[in-house]
């Protein structure tokens, strides 16, 4: 770094010319070690057939990719971590855009509510996740009591696919509905009350105010509330592990009718023990999250324009 | 979900770490000790060996070693660290417990595993332990790579209100014709399901797999070919279990779950099969308002069977094999694992121990007073020769057969069923 030229450093001790590039050192030599180099490498391993406990790894060039390209067990991983993901992001923008109207609505702001609304983002996703696991017990479990009491069938949340979908979903919601809300609360705060008083001026009620003022100036948030719940939302592992019945098991479900991408990673890895296929995994899930980021951000950009 | 792409990048760091480092493996240096010299000794176990005051005594019986004890809670991730580990080449203990599902993926890793025949102490021979126990961890060379700790050897559990219900015997000793072979064992599950409309047993899986370790010949022939649809054997259990499950004989509760757990309180089940071990979970589970309601017999259909305990080996990573076996040789004494069942029912795998009277006088009150001690060490004996297990048996077990199984529990048809075990172990043999 730091090449010495003509330019308007040159006249600089050398001590003052470095200072910006250590003081941002740090960063770039962390991503460096723990994300750019891990990503490649994994990349690297992607073209191998690589035993976990194997000594003599051989290149075999792309053919964990297509390989991959004719597994049906990473297509039922594909399909279901989107489900998860739909299942997933709907409801929950909807309720936090809710929670925060609410909030917003509120005379005084209280750090309570919001302290309270933000708690489940605070918590141990194992500890969510076990305790949404009994929850959801086929036989034994709370939900399924409700639905008895309410005179209605009960749910093999383990078994079947979709509902083991919804059961995932709701624990990804639980978990990440009151950040959202926050998120979202704070842009409706930055929303100009000349606005809404302009609103009034013209007759418009409070749904009116709502759906007309608040909710186009928030769409800025609301995709960028998008773009980080699809850049999570592909890579969901703990909660499809733990709703298991199996304990330790990565097969979600007992017909993988919930296992994720990243679970199937996993798999891969330390089940079938084929870190060269895992990487390869890896990296297709890495391509689809840039992917799907990708056109998030042209969205963004184009929403900017339209809006703003 | 969100913000967790540390998750993947974990997994990739963990990856290429265990990767760069594969280069530098295999150093065996046996680094020779000055006499005097300080050491420090490393063992790893996992959930509960009762090793405590044994170290402690190690050390002062030995001055001049450090033992550290590294514990694990959970077995599972104990194991995945165990061969993430012994494939990086470095980050193992000196001395490290292996469990017997997971034995075979040791087994065909020999080469990282000291030969304790020609490292460990020249007194202690195969004599030590039961026949079976010792030849299990016998490497394909020859070499044997662990010492045994404990046994899990097999009997069978029940419910002695839900047999009087069901106009069942309810004596240990009357009820031993009906656990004589696998074929009294369901036609009687048949006779329970119809007079009371309930399940004979917790979960497919748990009978399979006690049939399969009975076969001579399991996943893998001597030569490591798979056989798993070449072996009529295998497909005939698989028959009979997913026909009893179809016929509503499982609960359908896959062990060590949450609802499983619950299923011994509830009496979800009539039947268990019972390694030693599985006392102490079925008196944690059905709990003190449930006492006197299990019992345990000395019988077990199809002869016996074992269902866990584990092995101490010593990887040729460490720098100090020669201790190390001297200490794993130590600790697997029969006078030391009679010390560590006092402590934990750990059932030792010692030939000695199984005659010493602090075992066999052992009775379970919660199992309305049966001599525990004497029962298991009787079904001890009645193992035959371990069956031969491939490299990856453990993991097919686990990972493919109880998932195809659990699959038929919940509606899947048993030829949709094999298809999946035949398919899922070929991916795990490759």
């Amino acid at each position: 770094m730091a090449a010495a030229g003509p330019g308007r450093g040159e006249d600089r001790p050398v001590r003052t010319r470095l200072a910006p590039y250590l003081l941002v050192a740090p960063f770039f030599v962390l991503f460096t070690v723990t994300g750019l180099f891990p990503l490649l490498y994994t990349g690297y391993v992607s073209l191998f057939s690589w035993d976990l406990v194997g000594d003599s790894p051989g290149f075999v060039g792309l053919a964990n990719y297509a390989e991959l390209l004719g597994d049906d067990r990473f297509g039922t991983a594909l399909v279901n971590t989107l489900s998860i993901f739909l299942l997933a992001t709907g409801p929950q923008l909807v309720v936090a855009v809710g929670v925060a109207a609410l909030l917003d609505a509120a005379p005084r702001p209280s750090t309570g509510w919001r302290v309270a609304v933000l708690a489940p983002t605070a918590m141990s996703v194992v500890a969510v996740g076990i305790v949404f696991a009994n929850l959801f017990g086929p036989r034994y479990g709370l939900v399924n009591a409700a639905l008895a009491g309410l005179g209605l069938d009960p749910v093999d949340w383990q078994a079947d696919r979709l509902a083991g979908h919804v059961a995932i979903a709701v624990m990804v919601n639980w978990r990440w509905t009151g950040y959202n809300a926050l998120v979202v609360l704070a842009a409706m705060r930055a929303i100009p009350p000349t606005l809404y008083e302009a609103a009034i001026v013209d007759g418009a009620g409070r749904w009116r105010r709502f759906r007309h003022v608040t909710l186009p100036l928030l769409r800025p948030t609301l995709l960028f509330v998008v773009v980080t719940s699809t850049i999570g939302g592909l890579q969901v592992f703990t909660e499809p592990k733990l709703l298991d019945a199996q304990p330790g098991s990565a097969n979600g479900g007992a017909s993988g009718q919930f296992q994720t991408v990243a679970l199937y990673v996993y798999q891969s890895a330390f089940e079938t023990r084929r870190l060269g296929y895992a990487s390869a995994v890896a990296w297709v899930l890495v391509l689809l999250v840039a992917l799907l980021a990708w056109v998030n951000y042209r969205l963004t950009r184009r929403m900017a324009g339209v809006d703003g | 979900m969100r913000r967790q792409p540390w998750r993947v990048r974990a997994l990739a760091i963990a990856t290429a770490t265990a990767l760069i480092t594969t280069p530098s493996a295999c150093g065996t240096g046996i680094a020779a000790r000055e006499p005097g010299a300080p050491l420090e000794l490393s063992i790893a176990t996992f959930t509960e060996f009762g090793y405590e005051d044994l170290l402690i005594e190690y050390q002062q019986k030995h001055p001049g070693i450090k033992v550290r004890h590294q514990r694990t809670g959970q077995g599972g991730t104990y194991h995945q660290q165990l061969f993430t580990r012994l494939g990086a080449g470095s980050g193992l203990t000196d001395v490290v417990a292996i469990e017997e599902g997971h034995l075979s993926d040791a087994l065909a890793a020999s080469r990282l595993f000291q030969d304790l025949a020609v490292i460990g102490p020249r007194d202690v021979t195969g004599n030590r332990w039961l026949d079976w126990k010792y030849a299990a961890a016998k490497a394909r060379d020859g070499s044997l790579i662990g010492y045994g700790t404990d046994i899990g050897p097999l009997a069978m559990c029940y419910r002695v209100d839900l047999f009087a219900a069901a106009g069942l015997p309810t004596d240990p000793e009357l009820v031993k014709p009906l656990f004589s072979s696998w074929d009294s064992y369901f036609a009687a599950g048949d006779d329970y399901a119809a007079r009371t409309g309930k399940p004979w047993f917790d979960s497919a899986a748990q009978i399979f797999n006690a049939m399969h370790n009975q076969l001579a010949t399991g996943y893998f022939d001597t030569d490591d070919t798979l056989v798993v649809a070449t072996n009529p054997a295998i497909r005939q259990n698989w028959d009979a279990v997913t026909a009893a499950t179809r016929r509503g004989q499982s609960a359908g509760l896959t062990a060590f779950s949450a609802e499983w757990e619950a299923g011994f309180r509830a009496g979800a089940f009539a039947t268990k099969t019972c390694p030693s071990w599985m006392l102490g979970v079925i008196k944690a589970q059905a709990g003190p308002a449930n006492a006197g309601r299990w019992a345990v017999t000395g019988a077990f259909p199809g002869g016996g069977g074992n269902w866990g305990g584990s092995y101490l080996a010593v990887p040729k990573q460490s720098a100090h094999p020669r201790e190390a076996a001297e200490l794993a040789a130590w600790l697997t004494a029969p006078e030391q694992q009679i010390r560590a069942f006092a402590r934990t029912g750990n059932f030792p795998s010692q030939v000695e121990a199984l005659t010493s009277p602090r075992l066999l006088g052992t009775v379970d009150e919660y199992f309305g007073g049966a001599r525990t001690g004497e029962l298991f060490a009787a079904q001890a004996r009645k193992v035959s020769a371990p069956q031969y297990k491939g490299p990856g048996d453990g993991r097919i077990q686990e990972a493919v057969v109880t998932p195809a199984l659990r699959a038929v529990e919940q509606g899947t048809t048993p030829e949709e069923g094999w298809r999946r075990l035949v398919q899922g172990a070929e991916k795990i043999a490759r």
